[in-house]
């Protein structure tokens, strides 16, 4: 033993104490809340930034929504708004895909990438695994600031003459690479690949210094075993990203090639406006696959730190330990490895082998397994528990409700066979927005809820969290579930009116009530930005150290932490995070020695 | 650090890093992980499309000249002296990282100069191949007409013979699959810029060396971390050569 403890001064890296005289030094107002290098304070610059595109992200889908809702109707402060966009008060075709392209952008990357880990990392991180800060906080800041980069280049391709990139979130060539193919594939596209170029920068800056956290920074006796789940999940998000980003931004370096030297990766025997184009041997194809090598662990990417939230605060709220902990990691790393491996499923439609499909088919149902596991796990956890229904509890029951409901069509989609039909439907709409957008989102929610006692040091109102909740849900599935029907009847995403197909013209009303629902369901959030923001500065104050009643490590920080978190020592830790309702205890924070005889769980 | 480990000895338990690696080394490594999957990305898009064409050029044909040789006929060893260069500084960089580790400024400071050289040259003989590839004229027939062009990013003068058919006493081709230089320049460029990146965080680091900063920090780590990036650089040449040169 004594041997032992030798070793362990022997070894403590310097970086550990690095940061222990740096929370004293005088801050500027710059360097607090503009160029901060605090973790803390990074967290809620993402979150902001997130929200202030998911709003406008948000009012975009409203756009859409009004053509697609009322394709006939004049509305002519569309047009004081939006000018020749919106001639005679009609969303124009260009306009119409500039919106789903942007909003799809907009939503994927910016709010539910950036926004969603770069807020629950920077702020969980640190505070979980007991550290006072970001292994490089230096680092952390940039990666904040290309992401505010990014957000400002795809910010100024909204404004320019031809308009932003229009050719699906997923910006295919032929359509991208060619400047004259169409509005959007213009300077649009530029600004989208060079912005996306800068996002990928960020992601990576973040990625790096998430990993090199958590292996490095642990406090003592935090074991990775005694990890909160949310720190596995960002874990694993943190890779993913770290091996998929990269080849994206190659597939978008060979794109820019295509654009603009004349090269011929992507192109082929092309015929554009009459002339025949020189560019030969190459394939859109390939770009398919680059784009959905990151395409589709891009989705876990989204779906996993939510699932890290989502199984911490039900676990708080439930007053019972996380049903199935290990397995929990076992299957995010399931996940995790096989969502590198299921990429092609999005192209059955592409010509590809059918042998070769059919082994996509298999890998691809195989991630139903770890996903029931998990959501197995949270069934059983809430099970018999003592559930508290808290806002961020709640929206921890609609993130399985929607993961569920969502999963299950992830079954159709993934067979091939019927793939062929309702590829590039809205049945695909309804499944990717149902286990993907909306999932993601109540996840996003319920941490939001659930730490912002610990981030502004006041609650949200609970009155408007409640109404947030039950509108957000109702309205989810009457937005989602009606799209599934029009997919089975083969109706297209992505066009600009289906009142004239004499096939899809019976869906004319439908699509009125999937427009009001989304129009609602985009005022209710508002209700939640307001709540968001009043709190902040209104909010009723937190009076105790751990309000919630919870285990983990940053509720035995102060009220309001300083640069560093806590003022003494960092804590030590002695068991794992999910002590709820052992031994006759309500809870036993990680920090508390195991006692004498208590149980081994 | 020396400190002698127990057997069954808990690396992971928290309070110290699991091994013993810093940061910012175990940074440098995810990062050259991930760099692995842009160049991966790369050349495996190369491959597919390669392989789906019905002519690709043979490289001993392509890479065959020497500076000052004239049109002697020398495959491939140009590429060799470059990719023998490169390795070269690879071993100085090992060199400049062993003197750091025993806080020797001015052998830290010789090797990373011969480091630097050594990079500096392999981006010359880079810049000179290029030249001479998209200078070179070679007789092709484009729509019934001979031409002399050069191989760029849009067109290959590197296709199959056309048979019985000669200018100035050189075999006439027909134009080669355009992907081909495409691939070459986006590829060798990109590694290049790599190089070049690596060649500035040298001329960095010898600066820091040189005015005490290693010194006065204690150790020599950054030179180990520029190291492995050198060494990965390196490394990525040998699969752009075989990918390029060999195959
Ligand atoms: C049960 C597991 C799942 C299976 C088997 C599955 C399968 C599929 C398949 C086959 C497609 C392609 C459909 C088509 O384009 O024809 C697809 C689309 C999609 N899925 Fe899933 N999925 C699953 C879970 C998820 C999850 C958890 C997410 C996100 C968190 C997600 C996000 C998406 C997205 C964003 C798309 C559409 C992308 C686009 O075309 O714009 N899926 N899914
Ligand atoms: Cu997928």
């Amino acid at each position: 033993m004594s041997n032992e403890i030798a070793v362990q001064h022997g070894v403590i890296p310097h970086e550990v104490h690095e940061h222990h005289d740096v929370h004293h030094h005088h801050e500027t107002f710059i360097t607090k809340y503009v160029f901060s290098q605090d973790h803390k304070m990074i967290a809620k610059q993402f979150l902001i930034t997130g929200i202030i595109w998911a709003i406008i992200g948000g009012l975009m889908s409203v756009l859409f929504r009004i053509q697609l809702g009322y394709p006939d109707v004049s509305l002519p402060w569309l047009e004081d708004i939006f000018g020749h966009w919106a001639k005679d008060g009609k969303i124009q075709p260009e306009f119409y895909y500039a919106l789903g392209t942007m909003h799809g952008t907009i939503l994927v990357f910016f709010v539910l990438t950036a926004g969603l880990s770069g807020t629950f990392a920077n702020l969980l991180i640190p505070y979980q695994v007991g550290a006072r800060d970001m292994a490089s906080p230096f680092m952390n800041m940039l990666s904040y600031w290309f992401f505010v980069l990014a957000s400002v280049i795809i910010m100024a391709s909204l404004f320019v003459q031809t308009g932003p990139a229009s050719g699906g979130w997923t910006v295919y060539p032929p359509l991208s690479a060619l400047g004259d193919a169409s509005q959007g594939s213009k300077i649009g596209m530029d600004l989208w690949l060079v912005a996306m170029a800068m996002f990928v920068v960020s992601q990576l800056l973040g990625g790096l210094n998430y990993v090199s956290t958590i292996l490095n920074m642990r406090t003592k006796g935090m074991t990775m075993t005694r990890l909160p789940l949310t720190v596995w999940a960002i874990l694993f998000t943190a890779l993913l990203g770290i091996l998929s980003f990269p080849v994206l931004f190659s597939g978008f370096i060979l794109l820019l090639f295509d654009r603009h030297l004349g090269t011929s990766f992507y192109l082929s025997d092309i015929v554009l406006g009459g002339n025949i184009l020189p560019n030969e041997g190459g394939s859109p194809i390939l770009y398919q696959h680059l784009f959905w090598f990151l395409g589709h662990p891009e989705v876990y990417i989204i779906i996993l730190p939510t699932m890290g939230l989502v199984s911490e605060v039900m676990s708080i709220n439930a007053r019972k330990p996380i049903f199935g902990y290990m397995a929990m990691i076992a299957s995010m790393f399931a996940i995790a490895l096989l969502a590198f491996l299921v990429w092609a499923h999005h192209m059955f439609v592409t010509g590809m082998n059918p042998f070769l499909g059919s082994v996509f088919v298999l890998l691809t149902l195989l991630i139903a397994v770890p996903s029931a596991i998990k959501v197995f796990n949270w069934l059983t956890t809430l099970w018999r528990g003592n559930i508290r229904f808290t806002p961020g509890m709640l929206f921890c029951v609609g993130f399985v409700s929607m993961f569920i409901s969502g999963g299950l069509t992830g079954i159709f989609v993934g067979n091939s066979t019927l793939d062929m039909h309702l590829h590039d439907t809205y049945f695909v709409i309804a499944h990717f927005h149902i286990v993907m957008g909306v999932s993601a989102f109540m996840g996003m929610f319920a941490g939001v809820y659930h730490w912002f006692p610990k981030m502004y040091g006041r609650y949200m109102n609970n009155t408007l969290g409640y109404i947030h909740f039950w509108v957000t849900l109702v309205c989810a599935y009457v937005i989602f579930w009606p799209m599934h029907y029009e997919g089975f009847a083969g109706m297209p995403r992505r066009y600009y009116d289906y009142s004239g197909w004499e096939s899809f013209k019976h869906f004319v009303e439908l699509n009125r009530v999937i427009s009001f629902a989304a129009i609602l369901s985009f005022l209710v959030q508002l209700l939640f930005v307001y709540n968001f923001f009043y709190s902040i500065f209104k909010g009723r104050k937190v009076t105790s150290q751990n309000p919630w009643g919870a285990n983990t490590l940053e509720w035995t920080t102060p009220i309001r932490p300083g640069h560093g978190n806590w003022p003494g020592e960092i804590p030590e830790v002695h068991r794992w995070a999910y002590d709820y309702g052992k031994d006759g205890k309500d809870f036993i924070p990680q920090t508390e020695p195991v006692g004498k005889d208590e149980s081994t769980h | 650090m020396s400190t002698h480990v127990p057997a069954g000895y808990k690396w992971w338990t928290g309070g110290k890093s699991p091994y013993n690696v810093s940061y910012g080394k175990l940074m440098m490594w995810i990062f050259l992980l991930s760099d692995t999957f842009t160049f991966g990305a790369l050349l495996i898009s190369y491959g597919t499309i390669r392989v789906s064409q019905n002519y690709w050029p043979d490289p001993n044909h392509v890479f065959n000249a020497f500076p000052l040789m004239g049109h002697t006929n020398l495959p491939l060893a140009f590429v060799s002296l470059m990719t023998f260069i490169l390795i070269m500084s690879s071993v100085t960089m090992v060199l400049a990282v062993h003197e750091g580790h025993k806080r020797n400024r001015a052998g830290v400071e010789k090797w990373l100069l011969w480091t630097i050289l050594g990079g500096s040259l392999f981006l010359s003989c880079q810049a000179w191949e290029w030249t001479h590839m998209i200078t070179g004229s070679h007789a092709v027939l484009i729509d019934g007409q001979i031409k002399e062009i050069g191989a760029t990013i849009t067109q290959n003068p590197y296709g199959a013979a056309v048979p019985g058919l000669m200018h100035d006493g050189h075999q006439v081709t027909t134009p080669g699959p355009v992907g081909f230089g495409g691939f070459f320049f986006g590829i060798t460029g990109f590694h290049g810029f790599h190089v070049f990146s690596g060649v500035c965080l040298l001329v960095l680091a010898l600066v820091w060396t040189r005015i005490g900063k290693f010194d006065n920090l204690g150790h020599y780590e950054m030179i180990e971390k520029i190291g492995l990036y050198w060494h990965f650089v390196d490394l990525v040449w040998v699969f752009v050569f075989l990918c390029f040169y060999l195959i």
